[in-house]
């Protein structure tokens, strides 16, 4: 997994990316320097708590920033670069690139029924003629779980559950056959037995298509359970690479460590909590010029309010701590 | 009547046989809280169809299921904010299933039970700083004069982790974390007996809700309150509960201490709820698909 | 269901809490942009000539000088003398005083009224809510005017009736306008909070809905003000308001008429432009308050 050698596999490259957005007047940073790979049909987690650029990141990669945002670094899907993409090359991006959000109900449109929103991109980006698109929706229906798809597709957003309009968007966002999913928090809004579901299906579904993923969450567990490498953020920046088994056995970040540590345990009480003092910082307000988590650390030095760390690799992950290299194998996420 | 299980249990800690034995002590004296029978309906809806349960002083209950049923709707029965079709409430041993007669009866009422709600974004007045809001309830509840009101807004403010500027500020230079804590504090200005949590910790952050579990933790040592943790979180109710009622549909399908209840689930419900929980090496298993006939209300 | 709170990065609430220059009534001006404190300091001016109008006007405003009617602008006589003769200039100061006092009553009536009845129903709801809106539906089908109208005709012409009639018939558009963010209101937990702490709804709906309202409370007052305006300079152009020979720029409007037609349009049409520049002042101020208002909630 070098560099080099990942760089030419890899689908989707983002280096470097820096984004900032206006507010009140200034321009606040969101995303700090953030350089990932996505290979062909892997699935690839990205967890974080709030200000941690999650979300950004995939609207970045996705060309739905808010007006006003500047971006430094570059994106580059299949080679071309996302950026510069126009017209019919940025219509055909979004048939390769599909997304699916939080909450589906913010993104349907309440007065039209299900098949015409499925069948949209088909019909008007790929010019699927209107019957041949509705056999294919249902049909994807059927994969997905839901049965009787030709009378579903004649319902509206309302008259079904939250969990069937998710399952309803994944299956929409199969339809265009992308090669790339951006899944941003699809299950945080659903019941858990439901979540349950709807990530298996996910899961399923990305396999049986062959598709690469980044799935979105601030749940270690939830992002591991699909995904085989988790990239984990902090105040605009990544902070860890690592492939998800290894996550809570061997973190090669202090901040992965103690997010596994925080949450409690199902299986048993703890009688205090590792909490982490402090609160999670947004990337425009971390330091410049010294380590964003250093603060809430128990493993800081002097040398860590310094400078910035660099994302620097370690035993087949990347880990952002001066220190990770010494810290290996003291960083266990346990419970006291 | 709620059952009552002994104390020895399948992993037992120090400071949980310590409460269990006060509880036993207890077992017999009125319980602080107690359900009866308590139905809802909703014109053609029964949100609740006929829960009882009954919390000993001293112990915490969680009351456990997913959105639909009927957890939010008993919490706020409760609280008086719903009225029961049928059954009855009773808490610190006075009757509270109709509405109160009298503004004196409300503020009684206020001072035995308190909730904290959710979404910290919305739960506080706007335009109160958290001393004001801390201020307005002490007025409320006790004859004190302005200088006993400070001294009790700081040891509140102290108690819940607020530190003095953030206990000036409006709500809208507050976190998320730090909001909750001010709707805690405010809570606990009444010195109430119960305290319903209602997802208190669900729109957190993972970090903060940590410290705020540990929080809640702190507080009930000291002030011996009986925490209803109203959640679907099932990490979160075996951390702050001593006992669990498991929610489906109106109905309590499964009850008992909340360690044997999450260990051992005995109810196909609650074995199903389990097992959907992210953890360290969970895998998501598929179920069969949505039949044709369903509206909807299924996953 | 439950949903972790993701806040924009760019927009988290701890480190914004103060925005500079914003907070307090200078900066809520400056929030209005250039429209806005232009519009602000015509109504400044404009209260205070109402309030010192009758001081500082050079020449009696109430001396008919037949002799000097139509006469224009000359000497120290900026406008000009209207059709009896008597300076214009002073006679737009002196009025200024009743052509804001009525307003002015129009909308505290309108607005007390109409936050009362909005409050009242978002709280209690239910049948008080149907019947306040029903009550509400049968009063928007009076235009202001038409009430004036009718009020002058039962007990007799003069701003007293009109404004009481014209402050009843906006109260239907201040309800529902405010109905809206009571309802808003009562719906979020910390008025649940509240009443499970045994705060009693009347306390709760003055200290602490109506406090959460005031910014719409304060636009839709300023809208309302140039809306008033308006409707009384018509109906005392109509005579059923203020009385001549007292000064009032709706009343000079239409004393003076006649001079139009003949050639000397000048003091009918100094007391519109007055009408119409502290008119528009208000629809502007308020909208950009209105604004504000929306963009506000957080």
């Amino acid at each position: 997994m070098s560099a080099a050698g990942a760089e030419r596999d890899a689908l989707l490259s983002v280096r470097d990316l820096t984004v900032t957005l206006p507010v009140e007047g200034a321009q606040r940073a969101v995303l700090r320097d953030v350089s990932l790979d996505i290979r062909a049909g892997e699935a690839v987690g990205l967890v974080g708590e709030s200000g941690s650029g999650k979300s950004m990141t995939a609207r970045a990669i996705d060309r739905l920033l808010p007006k006003g945002a500047q971006v430094e670094g570059e994106i580059r899907f299949d080679g071309a670069d996302v950026a510069r993409l126009t017209g019919a090359a940025l219509r055909g991006y979004r048939t390769k690139v599909a997304m699916i959000f939080q909450d589906p109900r913010a993104h349907v449109n309440p007065v039209r029924r299900i098949g015409d929103f499925m069948t949209e991109s088909l019909r008007t980006n790929l010019g699927v003629p209107a019957a041949e698109a509705s056999k294919r929706a249902a049909s994807m229906l059927g994969e997905v779980g839901i049965a009787d798809g030709d009378r579903r597709l004649r319902q509206y957003p309302h008259e079904l559950s939250g969990g069937m309009l998710q399952r309803v968007m994944i299956a929409a966002a199969l339809l265009t056959g992308p090669a790339l999913l951006l899944a941003d928090e699809p299950t945080t809004a659903l019941d858990v037995t439901t979540q349950a579901e709807v990530m298996a299906i996910l899961d399923e579904l990305r396999q049986a298509h062959g598709l690469a993923m980044l799935f979105i969450t601030h749940d270690l567990d939830l992002a591991a359970a699909i995904c085989d490498r988790t990239i984990v953020m902090y105040a605009g920046q990544i902070v860890e690479e690592r492939r998800s088994e290894l996550l809570h056995s061997d973190p090669l970040h202090p901040y992965t460590a103690a997010l596994g540590g925080a949450r409690p345990d199902i299986a048993q009480k703890a009688s205090r909590l590792r909490a982490i003092p402090g609160r999670p910082l947004s990337a425009f307000e971390a330091p410049a010029a010294a380590c964003a988590f250093a603060p809430r650390c128990a493993y800081a030095q002097p040398a860590c309010t310094e400078s910035v760390p660099d994302l620097a690799a370690l035993g087949g992950g990347r880990s952002r701590c001066l220190r990770a290299a010494d810290l290996r194998g003291q960083l266990e996420a346990a419970h006291v | 009547m709620y059952e009552h299980e002994p104390a020895a249990e399948a992993s037992v800690r120090p400071e949980d046989t310590q409460r269990s034995g006060a509880a036993l002590a207890l077992a017999e004296a009125d319980p602080v809280l107690a359900v009866d029978g308590l139905r809802k309906e909703f014109r053609s809806l029964v949100a609740v169809d006929g829960v009882s349960f009954a919390i000993p002083a001293g112990r915490s209950l969680a009351i456990v299921g997913e959105s639909g049923s009927g957890k939010t709707t008993i919490a706020r029965m409760i609280v008086g904010l719903e009225r029961p079709t049928s059954g009855s409430i009773t808490a610190c041993g006075r009757d509270r299933s109709r509405p109160a007669r009298s503004a004196r009866d409300r503020r009684r009422r206020g001072s035995e039970v308190q909730i904290v709600f959710q979404d910290p974004y919305t739960s506080l007045d706007p335009r109160q700083t958290a001393e004001n809001a801390i201020d307005e309830i002490l007025r409320l509840h006790h004859g004190y004069d302005a200088e006993h009101r400070r001294a009790r807004i700081a040891e509140l403010t102290e108690l819940v982790g607020l530190d003095a500027r953030q206990a000036r500020a409006l709500p809208r230079a507050l976190s998320g974390g730090q909001r909750q804590r001010v709707a805690i504090a405010r809570a606990l200005a009444a010195e109430p007996r119960v305290l319903i949590l209602d997802e208190s910790v669900a729109a957190l952050d993972v970090s903060i809700q940590a410290q705020v579990l540990n929080l809640l933790a702190d507080i009930r040592d000291e002030t011996s309150v009986s925490y209803v943790l109203i959640s679907h979180d099932l990490a979160v109710v075996r951390q702050l509960t001593d006992d669990a009622i498991v929610m489906h549909r109106g109905q309590s399908v499964e009850r008992g201490p909340t360690a044997r209840i999450l260990d051992d689930p005995q109810h196909p419900y609650t074995q199903r709820l389990r097992a959907s929980v992210p953890r360290p090496g969970w895998k998501p298993v598929r179920r069969q698909p949505v039949p044709a006939d369903t509206e909807g209300e299924q996953t | 269901m439950s949903a972790a709170v993701g806040v924009p990065a760019a927009t988290a609430a701890p480190a914004a809490g103060r925005r500079a220059g914003r907070t307090g009534v200078l900066g809520l001006l400056r929030a209005t942009g250039a429209g806005g404190m232009i519009s602000a300091v015509v109504i400044a001016v404009a209260i205070v000539l109402a309030i010192i109008g009758p001081w500082i006007a050079p020449y009696n405003p109430d001396l008919p000088n037949l002799s000097l009617a139509w006469v224009g602008p000359v000497g120290g006589h900026l406008l000009g003398f209207d059709f009896e003769g008597r300076d214009v200039l002073s006679r737009l100061l002196a009025g200024a005083q009743s052509s804001m006092i009525g307003p002015l009553a129009v909308v505290v009536g309108a607005m007390v009224l109409g936050t009362l009845i909005a409050v009242v129903s978002a709280w209690r709801q239910g049948f008080t809510d149907t019947v306040a809106s029903s009550g509400l539906d049968i009063l928007f089908a009076f235009p202001g005017i038409l009430l004036a109208v009718l009020a002058a005709a039962v007990f007799g012409a003069g701003l007293t009736a009109a404004a009481v009639a014209l402050a009843i018939a906006y109260m239907p558009y201040v309800a529902r306008v405010l109905r809206g963010a009571a309802l808003r209101e009562r719906g979020r937990p910390y008025t649940a909070a509240l009443e499970v702490q045994g705060v009693s709804g009347t306390a709760i709906c003055l200290r602490h809905i109506v406090p959460n309202m005031l910014p719409l409370i304060v636009a839709q007052a300023t809208i309302l003000f140039g809306w008033a305006m308006v409707d009384l300079a018509a109906i005392s152009f109509l005579g059923l308001g203020v009385q001549p020979p007292a000064p009032n720029w709706g009343v000079m409007i239409s004393e003076n008429q006649p001079g139009i037609l003949q050639g000397y349009p000048l003091p009918a049409l100094a007391a519109g432009v007055c009408i119409v520049g502290v008119v528009i002042a208000f629809n502007i101020l308020g909208e950009r308050l209105f604004e504000q208002a929306q963009a506000v909630r957080r």
